[in-house]
């Protein structure tokens, strides 16, 4: 089986966001860049899915500027097989990517696609489910645990209120969790193999796919900076302040 | 000039990084603390960094290292450079010049020390023999086809981790341009080899957990196969075969210089006197644009140096400036790093004071700098016949 792992290139978790001046989106420029957690995690699912002989083949897919192909490189890196870059500079809304990511799944035939479940720029969390239904294929979403069979899938969802166990048909598209592994290290040796194997780069033109967005940003800003509390004397100061001041309770 | 950095030399990077905050860090303030290291930590990092690849990880691949170039090591040893040192030499690099190794020695050092089964230390100094190398007074003499070694080293770190010593004694003396001199041969002594004692050195401001020793040869009988090279070719051996170990130490302050400033400017963009964030005084604020112009400058010295080596087009005078600028920088920037963050700076809670405290052997060892700028104005004015 093959296993399709969807890696976005984003602004690192660690830096501190700024707003660009113009309010157009958010600064990137010097701004270090890396793998989206929730996607290195899927990585490493899919990559322990080879290590256990669960899958043949790893592929990584990155859509985005030719930066990304560093991304693709930490997969590789990582452990997968090969990587895949759909090359393209501007924004790329997630219908968008999901219609690329169903042209590559088409051409590759992968058993399972496994996608971090949001990635931490937009937090969209929308790609996964997407394609699954672009695709017809079931969905696991908020991925756990992940336990594959030779023709279902079992999936481990974390849920409000607590844990839900449900089983898919393959080919079925997976989107992960935290809590699902621990990401490995890339280890020198494997950093070195990654130098060799292949990256394929593609245009989304080539995938039949018009990535133009179809959402006009109007203006980013930066959330209102939290107001100071205010301490009660007691509880009966709070319950009025909730009731006649937050209006919470009646 | 190209001066990327390839997308191999970034993962390495971040490998080392995330190793150094998740293997090492953890551990600073215990080893700081108690100036010791359990053998339980140390093979607990060795193990983890030989799984990683970072464990001599600067060996050719054909003895079981990693095979990486000498700017790479350095943008390696930068990232490892962050933790104290007795960490730091966890992850452990074998002494390059452990490939003069041939025949059986191989068998018996490089590939063991590559593999992680042993360690070295390197003994050259001695009480009466610091910057001036040749005046060493431990002597090797020849009884048939044995060596019969006496004398004294100090100053030798990590002797107590190690499995071997790869010992310069002088073995006669020759004649040169400027009279008389000691010829130097390099042997590898095993510890325990009768004759060979080991004692606890110094007790010093810098490098918590990461101890010096006395060596004491009496009468310590070593057979010819232990000789490293050639007899009386101790200096071609360490000139063939010991490596760009300046830039190592400059590469090491560069690490500590950017752990100093990362936490200078967290400390600026967030400390509040006077109503307002510190970095917004002129005072602090130009401080940090100097640790930065200062850091940079050392960075590029350093790299144009190792990437010289590389290219096999390096020279002393490079090593010499990259090491002079980079020791002295660490100086500057351990220093306003404390300034910055006033009393605070020489709490034990913050790493800065060690910084600070360590970077005092910096500008001492691998050539003083004293000696460094011997290297590059002789090389300026020796065409001059100055």
């Amino acid at each position: 089986m093959k296993v399709l792992v969807p890696v976005k290139r984003v602004v690192d978790y660690n830096v501190k966001i700024r707003v660009k001046a113009d309010q157009t989106g958010v600064e990137t420029a010097n701004v270090k860049m890396s793998m989206n957690p929730f996607d290195e995690i899927a990585v490493e699912q899919a990559v322990r899915m080879k290590e256990a002989g669960q899958a043949e083949e790893v592929i990584a897919v990155s859509i985005g500027p030719q930066q990304a192909q560093e991304t693709i490189r930490t997969a590789l890196a990582m452990g997968a097989d090969r990587g895949i870059l759909v090359q393209h500079d501007g924004e790329v809304e997630p219908l968008a990517v999901a219609k690329i990511l169903k042209a590559v799944a088409e051409a590759e035939g992968p058993g399972v696609i496994l996608c971090g479940k949001q990635a931490i720029d937009d937090d969209a969390n929308q790609t996964a489910q997407m394609l699954s239904a672009l695709l017809g294929w079931p969905q696991a979403t908020f991925v756990s645990k992940l336990e594959i069979g030779s023709d279902e899938a079992t999936a481990t969802r974390e849920v409000d209120g607590g844990l839900e166990t449900i089983k898919v048909k393959l080919p079925a598209v997976c989107s992960v969790d935290l809590r699902l592994n621990e990401p490995r290290y890339a280890s020198l040796p494997n950093i070195m193999k990654a130098k060799k194997k292949p990256i394929d780069t593609k245009s989304p033109a080539d995938l039949g796919v018009d990535p133009a967005p179809r959402l006009t940003t109007v203006k980013v800003a930066e959330p209102p900076p939290r107001q100071a509390g205010v301490k009660v004397a007691d509880v009966a100061e709070l319950v009025a302040k909730l009731r006649d001041e937050a209006k919470v309770i009646g | 000039m190209d001066f990327s950095v390839t997308e191999e030399q970034k993962l390495i990077i971040e490998t080392a990084l995330r190793f150094v905050e998740e293997e090492l860090y953890p551990y600073e303030e215990e080893v700081e603390r108690t100036d010791a290291i359990t053998p339980e930590l140390v093979e607990q990092i060795k193990q983890k960094s030989i799984e990683l690849g970072l464990y001599a990880a600067g060996m050719p691949e054909d003895c079981g290292g990693g095979g990486l170039d000498t700017l790479t090591m350095c943008m390696l040893d930068r990232a490892l450079g962050r933790a104290n040192m007795a960490l730091n030499y966890t992850v452990y690099r074998p002494s390059n010049v452990l490939q003069a190794c041939v025949g059986e020695q191989r068998e018996k050092y490089l590939l063991p020390a590559c593999r992680g089964e042993k360690v070295d230390c390197f003994a050259m100094t001695e009480p009466g023999a610091g910057s001036d190398v040749r005046g060493m007074k431990t002597f090797a003499k020849r009884d048939g086809s044995d060596f019969i070694i006496n004398g004294t080293k100090h100053f030798i770190s990590h002797a107590d981790w190690a499995d071997f010593v790869i010992l310069m004694a002088a073995t006669g003396e020759e004649d040169s341009a400027r009279g008389k001199r000691k010829k130097i041969t390099t042997f590898l002594v095993d510890k325990g080899t009768p004759g060979f004692t080991l004692r606890p050195g110094y007790k010093n401001v810098s490098h918590r957990g990461y101890h010096n020793f006395i060596l004491d040869f009496e009468d310590c009988r070593i057979p010819e196969s232990q000789v490293l090279g050639e007899v009386d070719k101790g200096f071609d051996v360490a000139n063939d075969w010991l490596g760009a170990t300046r830039l190592q130490v400059a590469s090491l302050c560069l690490g500590r210089c950017d752990r100093a400033l990362e936490h200078s400017l967290d400390w600026a963009a967030n400390r509040e006197q006077f109503g307002q964030k510190i970095a917004k005084f002129q005072g602090v604020s130009f401080k940090l644009a100097d640790m930065k112009m200062r850091l940079k400058a050392a960075e590029l010295l350093t790299y144009e140096a190792a990437w010289k080596y590389d290219n096999n087009c390096m020279e002393d005078m490079d090593a010499a400036i990259a090491k002079l600028n980079a020791t002295e920088a660490l100086a500057f920037i351990a220093d306003e790093a404390i300034q910055i963050h006033g009393g605070m700076g020489v709490m034990s809670e913050l790493p800065l004071e060690r910084i600070w405290r360590d970077a005092r052997i910096e500008r001492i060892w691998e050539g003083t700098s004293e000696i460094q700028r011997h290297i590059i104005s002789r090389a300026l004015l020796r065409p001059l016949g100055a």
